[in-house]
């Protein structure tokens, strides 16, 4: 379990975090919701130690994150993965080497061990017979399913994805959305995804915290984000028109 | 003063939390092959013209009954060895590696690349940054030494080729009061050059912000400031070594 505890972040004269708490459970997809601007990413970063914030606490299983030194920091962060919007993929290394990284970095495993641990996780995220191809050579979605297997190929406690459906059409969103899902439940891994793609919201929110304006607004699940009375929220997710439509007909 | 401050404090944090020395090795190969091998080439052509003008300019200026002919190879060795060679090579390297490192970084930066290494528990300063500086240090002064030898055999082109010098004069003007220290200066230039060419365009990209735009701003800021750095650091090390 995460726990963050009045977490408030500053940029120059620029608030964009007040006082934001909040529980993210082992074995279940957290959510952090809102729009564009609104300091969810932000929020991760403190989270995962990116961005320092100038109060609050982030506690991983209880222990103290920020006010960890850099060697205890060093040995949490390795029981982290992350999915980067933009995949974050080496560009110097092939697909097989980037999954591999963390592996050569972190463990002493030997490069047979390393290999079979490579092809089992990129056999998980549904890529085979890539191994060789170049990050530029593979599409966006796949880009994003190499992410989750280097995310996950070590043994992680937690899970974080920033914006993994971003920039893939909505059947590819959808197949990474049940990935996140499933290795959460299958790996029983704390995972937190910030998104604003109300599809994601619905599909896989099992816990949601809504950001606006850098106020922690509402907290629930995809069963009752729909009648959660907040006027903020509401106006963010019945924001199209196909959205006011299905409003009316609730 | 704050950015000089920050660029110490980066140095700094190449040193603490360093990975295993074999994650190291492979990274140090790779960007020895970039720097040195890849700019071969470039250091080749820019040496032997430089030698070749150095020569044809200073038979220009020396046109005197009273100086010989041989005089124009000792004066292109000594030009060549003491500046051309370590500082017109830095000029040279500092354009093409860089703006290479400053660019890499900052394209790895702002595609979170940096980030990713971050949330791995790796110290991203180090793993990235150190093998470069390495590398740069060791590999330049090889290319100083290239840049040396090929200066004076375009020098020897030149003059012979075109009359202004002979052959045997060109040998006995180059081998004439030749003094080893001048070749230690250059390769403690090099060296200085090396570290500080590498370092500054690391520290450029690696604090890039922003989008494509600011890694070309990145990329220009290194070469610039390399260059500064280079030239300083020539004055102060002539100063210290020579005087």
């Amino acid at each position: 379990m995460i726990e963050i505890k009045n977490i408030s972040k500053t940029f120059g004269d620029t608030q964009i975090l007040y006082d934001v708490s909040g529980e993210f459970k082992r074995g279940i997809t957290n959510l952090i919701i809102g729009a564009s601007g609104t300091g969810k990413s932000v929020l991760l970063k403190c989270i995962v130690g990116l961005v320092t914030p100038e109060e609050g606490e982030v506690l991983y299983d209880g222990r103290k994150f920020l006010q960890a030194d850099k060697e205890e920091k060093a040995q949490m962060r390795r029981e982290i993965g992350m999915l980067f919007q933009g995949g974050a993929l080496f560009d110097s290394k092939n697909i097989e080497e980037n999954v591999m990284f963390p592996l050569d970095m972190l463990t002493d495993m030997s490069k047979g061990e390393k290999l079979d641990r490579v092809n089992n996780v990129l056999g998980r995220v549904g890529l085979e017979n890539v191994n060789k191809k170049m990050p530029s050579e593979v599409s966006g979605g796949m880009k994003k399913r190499v992410g989750i297997a280097r995310a996950i190929v070590n043994d992680i406690n937690y899970l974080f994805c920033d914006e993994p459906n971003s920039g893939l059409d909505p059947k590819t969103s959808l197949l990474i959305d049940e990935l996140i899902q499933e290795i959460t439940h299958e790996l029983n891994v704390t995972t937190i995804v910030v998104t604003h793609d109300m599809n994601s919201v619905m599909g896989i929110g099992e816990h949601i915290m809504y950001l606006s304006k850098g106020y922690k607004v509402w907290e629930g699940n995809s069963d009752n984000i729909l009648r959660s009375g907040e006027e903020d929220l509401e106006d963010f997710i019945f924001a199209s028109k196909f959205m006011k439509k299905l409003k009316k007909s609730l | 003063m704050k950015s000089i401050g920050a660029y110490f404090i980066f140095l700094g944090s190449m040193f603490v939390r360093r990975e295993t020395f074999s994650s190291y090795i492979k990274l140090i190969i790779s960007e020895c092959n970039i720097i040195g091998w890849n700019s071969l080439l470039i250091v080749a052509i820019t040496s032997t013209f430089m030698g070749a003008v150095t020569t044809v300019q200073t038979a220009y200026n020396l046109v005197s009954p009273l100086i010989q002919n041989y005089v124009v190879a000792q004066v292109t060795r000594e030009m060549v060895i003491l500046e051309l060679a370590p500082t017109i090579t830095a000029i040279v390297i500092a354009g093409k590696v860089g703006s290479s490192i400053a660019s890499g970084l900052g394209t790895m930066r702002i595609t979170e690349q940096i980030d990713a290494l971050e949330v791995m528990g790796i110290n991203s300063i180090s793993y990235l940054v150190l093998p470069k500086i390495i590398a740069a240090v060791l590999m330049y002064p090889l290319l100083v030494v290239i840049a040396g030898f090929l200066s004076l055999y375009g020098g020897y082109l030149a003059g012979t080729l075109t009359g202004i010098i002979t052959e045997s004069e060109y040998i006995y003007g180059i081998r004439i009061s030749f003094n080893p220290y001048t070749v230690y200066f250059a390769l403690i230039k090099a060296v200085v050059f090396a570290f500080l060419i590498s370092s500054i365009s690391a520290f450029q990209g690696f604090y890039t912000t922003g989008g494509a735009l600011e890694v070309g701003v990145s990329s220009t800021t290194a070469v610039t400031k390399s260059c500064i750095a280079v030239l300083l650091a020539d004055y102060l090390l002539a100063e210290l070594l020579l005087n």
